[in-house]
């Protein structure tokens, strides 16, 4: 490293609207990189954390999604009572089952429609989901036309805030609480009891039935007991793998849509360091030549130059990084594919995600400064120190 | 004072095309350890070429080139590269400093070739840059220095590693009479007092008098001596 | 004004590999604009394919419940009503999961009276007519997978479990190319009877009605005095254009289609910033140049106009050639996702939004440049070095 580090830095200073100009292009992709990469990330983590890994989902086979699920009550009660369920303290099977339905329900301010998940639940239910919590108000009382919202739910939809009323299945139910999901899908749903879900909407059969393991290596008996038992027509997963498994086709779609875009933008500013990192060899092509009769060898040349395209790659990265983080602040509301259902989540940040784009930027500087500083490498000494 | 550069039969052509242009023909020189050379002829004569040779920059065609026992003639790219950074100082006509980088950085680039650490380095260039008197512009960029404060530096550059010979392209070329005319007396001061030998192309007659020989190329052809 | 060109021309070609590179950046920027519009309107391909005097008839809860087939008749008493047709989603896997076109149970004759663009040919409009497990594909479709009419079709069914086999009767192609041509359709009464014989509580519902409807400036009218005939009764209904029952669903993932035109918006600055560099830094060597002009006696608007010139040459170039790519890349799109964007073509108003992004570009580039140009007197100018 014979020509110093700051040779290089104090060149990309010294001609700040070309740098500055050359890393806002730079930037301007590593966010879109970096976007992608947390959106991806935050949509992860949402369903990732939606389930329990301790949990049971009895689903009809072939369901990918709940609300395409249906359990006549017959199957439900033979899966209520398989032995692998476990008990709570005071001995009540820890099983729910449970109905899920989409409700069209208009958002606030700009009312437009979106479908809103309403799942039917018990007492139970709430509590094999210990990641959800009451924010505000009260659970709604079984038997009741009282309902709970998750507080995406409640801030973004007409008539699900606290002490509003929705229409549906001819009655009026009243929201007598907001749910606190943290980043779990739940916060997107509305709750409610699920015998008068079923009434309201003349439904005999469930969506899903949950339970709790005794045992984690209880799965595999009950798997074994759905496969072998010729009266069930359903089949088993974990809570947190079919939660992950929903997130599929929209996350595949969004990584490859945004990596497809992340690539074909980083041409055009690549093409902007290539322009500026030839500029810079152009117009300082005596000051090589001086280096070189010096007695600076061509690799210390070569490297130099791409030291500056490599810094002037980061430079673009750290400023694209900061632009990125600054999504966190966003929510994101859209329907999922796969479930139908509104889905909202964050863009989430990570040490890995940072990394991973500054790695990108600096990527983008070598590729752009390395036909550069082969030039620069190449020149014969006595034509340079002509040079003007 | 023993011969530093020993040069015979040295030719130098470059080709256009098919055609061969000679540039030097036979030149014959010996240049004595301390001596003070001035290399004058018309446009085209090949007096820079010669100096370029002499300082390693380029490789001649024909002939013997010896600097100080060492027929540099012999080495690769990168060991003649070397060769330069031990033992060439240069001065151009258009000082060729780094914009980018204070007097003082410009003064310590060819010690960042030696093994040198960081506080002999800054012994040397404090030492050299004092020689110049511009101890107290060490911090100043060449675009806060006058062309006479440039040139300083530059020289301090060309000395700042003991060379065994300096070479300077038209070093006035660029400067009024005045600063001209101080420049000079410090060249000589470097040959008489530190007994540097020193080797210059020149078009002006005055700066070529300075030094202790002339001697005149025509057409790439070595006048008597 | 021949002269200026010229001189426009020949002050690029000095530098024809930055300019040559700038431009390319330019065609990558409006290749990756124009395919990013159409891929928005790729989303509303099934708002544009709607006709103002189709209503559609659904269940107000949601498109997840069902509606009584016997609300059909209750329909065609409203006044303003011509045709009632029925629809419903069969959801169906054809060999693989990942062989995705929509499925649609209609009932036939009705249908395809109010979907006067699907054009078929009598005689196979006929044989789908008569022939109860008969289907009709689209041409796009029937293309995809090699289809013959008479070919055995079978259908896995997710929602109606089973294996289902239809008889392909009938193609139909669209009248324009905003009609969706991979779409699958079968009798619902195939459908329905054999419901009917497992005694599914699915029987005798259907997921949507079609309402035709004269004039259809009366649509809101109509839809209201439909729902009126429901409300308060087991399934209400809510009607509406057909227009705005496809914008439900693009509304749906709105924020997806948000994103996708800030980034269009995104690449369009990240070569502003390559081009104003390139600008700036042509400018920059030649002030010597331009203090020359200006001594001359050419003034700021010879001189701003020569700087602009050259921006817009670079842009215009850029674009014309990025707006040429991207139809055939567009066209390559449309056969890989055809699955799922059944309409995927470049539109007009996506040529003229990237002709003006490629000329608001190179005008924008220049700004800067044509200010310090006018900025820097003739003195400055001369003694600059370069």
């Amino acid at each position: 490293m014979k020509i110093p580090l700051k040779y290089s830095w104090k060149n990309l200073a010294a001609r700040r609207s070309t740098t500055a100009l050359t890393a806002i292009g730079l930037a301007l992709v590593v966010y879109v990189f970096a976007t992608v990469l947390m959106l991806s990330e935050g949509l992860r983590r949402t369903l990732v954390t939606t389930g329990s890994r301790d949990n049971v989902m009895i689903l009809r086979r072939g369901s990918t999604a709940e609300i395409q699920s249906s359990i006549d009550p017959e199957q439900s009660a033979v899966v209520a009572g398989f032995p692998e369920v476990a008990l709570a303290p005071d001995g009540t099977r820890l099983v729910s089952k449970e109905l899920l339905v989409l409700m069209v329900l208009p958002k606030r301010g700009s009312q437009k429609p979106a479908n809103v998940t309403l799942r039917g639940l018990t007492m139970v239910g709430r509590a094999l989901r210990p990641q959800v919590a009451l924010a505000e108000g009260r659970w709604f009382r079984p038997g009741s036309s009282e309902i709970v919202a998750g507080n995406k739910i409640a801030a973004g939809f007409q008539g699900a805030g606290i002490g509003e009323s929705l229409r549906f299945g001819q009655r009026e139910w009243t929201v007598v609480g907001i749910l606190d999901a943290g980043t779990t899908g739940f916060g997107s749903e509305i709750w409610g009891d699920v015998d008068q879900f079923r009434q309201a909407f003349r439904r005999i059969t469930y969506s899903a039935v949950l339970f709790r393991l005794r045992a984690d290596a209880d799965f595999d008996a009950v798997r074994k007991r759905l496969a072998t038992d010729p009266r069930l027509t359903v089949e088993a997963k974990r809570e947190s793998v079919f939660y992950a498994e929903q997130s599929e086709v929209m996350v595949t779609f969004l990584t490859v849509l945004g990596m497809t875009l992340s690539v074909v933008f980083s041409l055009a500013a690549v093409i902007g360091a290539l322009i500026t990192m030839y500029g810079a060899v152009a117009s300082r092509t005596r000051e090589i030549g001086t280096l070189r009769a010096l007695g600076f060898p061509r690799r210390a040349i070569l490297i130099a130059f791409l030291l500056e395209s490599s810094l002037l790659g980061l430079t673009g990265g750290v400023l694209g990084v900061l632009m990125a983080s600054g999504m966190q602040w966003i929510t994101v509301s859209t329907m999922n594919w796969q479930t139908f259902a509104e889905l909202a989540f964050t863009f989430t940040l990570t040490p890995v995600i940072v990394g991973e784009s500054l790695l990108f930027a600096l990527t983008m500087g070598l590729l752009g400064g390395a036909l550069p500083a082969a030039r620069a490498a190449r020149m014969d000494i006595l034509a340079a120190l002509r040079a003007g | 004072m023993s011969a530093l550069v020993e040069i015979r039969s040295l030719s130098k052509h470059y080709r256009r095309g098919s055609e061969i242009i000679p540039v030097l023909t036979a030149i014959d020189l010996v240049i004595e350890e301390g001596d003070f050379l001035a290399l004058m002829g018309p446009s085209g004569s090949g007096k820079s070429t010669l100096l370029n040779l002499i300082a390693g920059l380029d490789r001649p065609d024909g002939g013997t080139l010896l600097v100080a026992g060492l027929d540099i003639s012999t080495l690769s790219e990168n060991e003649l590269a070397a060769w330069r950074a031990a033992n060439v100082g240069f001065v151009f006509q258009f000082y060729n400093l780094i914009p980018v980088l204070t007097a003082f950085e410009n003064v310590e680039l060819p010690l960042l070739l030696t093994h040198l650490d960081r506080k002999a380095r800054r012994e040397h260039v404090e030492l050299t840059l004092d020689l110049v008197g511009l101890s107290e512009r060490s911090r100043h960029y060449p675009g806060q220095l006058s062309g006479g404060q440039q040139q300083r530096v530059a020289i301090a550059r060309a000395l700042v590693t003991d060379p065994t010979l300096i070479v300077a392209d038209e070093p006035t070329g660029d400067l009024d009479r005045v600063t001209a005319g101080e420049i000079l007396d410090l060249m000589q001061q470097l040959n008489s007092e530190l007994g540097k030998t020193i080797i210059m192309v020149t078009h002006d007659q005055r700066a070529a008098e300075r030094a202790h020989h002339i001697r005149h190329l025509d057409k790439g052809v070595l006048d008597g001596g | 004004m021949a002269f200026f060109l010229r001189l426009i021309l020949r002050n690029l070609m000095r530098q024809r590999l930055r300019n040559g590179l700038t431009s390319l950046g330019v065609v990558v920027a409006i290749v990756a604009f124009g395919l990013l519009r159409t891929l928005v309107d790729a989303w509303y391909a099934g708002v544009e394919g709607t006709a103002p005097n189709r209503l559609i008839t659904r269940n107000a809860v949601s498109l997840m419940f069902a509606l009584p087939i016997h609300y059909g008749a209750r329909i065609r008493q409203i006044d303003g009503v011509r045709v009632v047709s029925h629809i419903t989603w069969f959801g169906g896997i054809y060999q693989d999961p990942k062989n995705f076109f929509p499925q649609f149970a209609i009932e036939p004759a009705s249908y395809l009276a109010l979907y006067r663009e699907y054009l078929v040919s009598e005689q196979e409009r006929a044989a789908f007519l008569r022939d109860r497990k008969g289907a009709l594909a689209g041409r796009k479709l029937v293309e995809r997978y090699g289809w013959k009419i008479g070919d055995t079709i079978p259908l896995e069914g997710t929602i109606y479990p089973g294996t289902w086999t239809f008889v392909l009767r009938g193609v139909y192609r669209g009248a324009d190319a905003k009609t969706d041509e991979t779409q699958f359709f079968f009798h619902w009464e195939y459908l329905n009877e054999t419901l009917k014989r497992w005694r599914s509580a699915r029987a005798e519902h259907v997921g949507a009605f079609v309402v035709g409807i004269d004039p259809p400036e009366r649509a809101a009218e109509i839809s209201a005095a439909i729902d009126d005939g429901f409300r308060n009764s087991r399934a209400e209904t809510l009607t509406e254009t057909e227009k705005a029952f496809q914008l439900g669903f693009v509304f749906m993932t709105e924020a997806i289609v948000a994103v996708i035109e800030i980034v269009s918006g995104v690449i369009i600055v990240i070569v502003l910033a390559v081009l104003a560099n390139t600008m700036a830094m042509s400018v920059r060597e030649r002030k010597r140049e331009y203090a020359t002009l200006k001594a001359l006696g050419f003034g700021t608007w010879h001189l701003g106009g020569l700087i602009v010139g050259e921006a817009l040459l670079i842009s215009a170039i850029g674009g014309a050639l990025g707006i040429a790519l991207t139809f055939p890349i567009a066209a390559e799109f449309a056969v890989r996702l055809s699955n799922w964007f059944p309409i995927f073509r470049v539109s007009e108003s996506t040529v003229v939004l990237a002709a003006g992004a490629s000329l608001l570009v190179g005008i924008l580039a220049a700004a800067f440049p044509v200010w310090q140009v006018w900025r820097t007197s003739v003195t400055d100018g001369l003694s600059s070095l370069g």
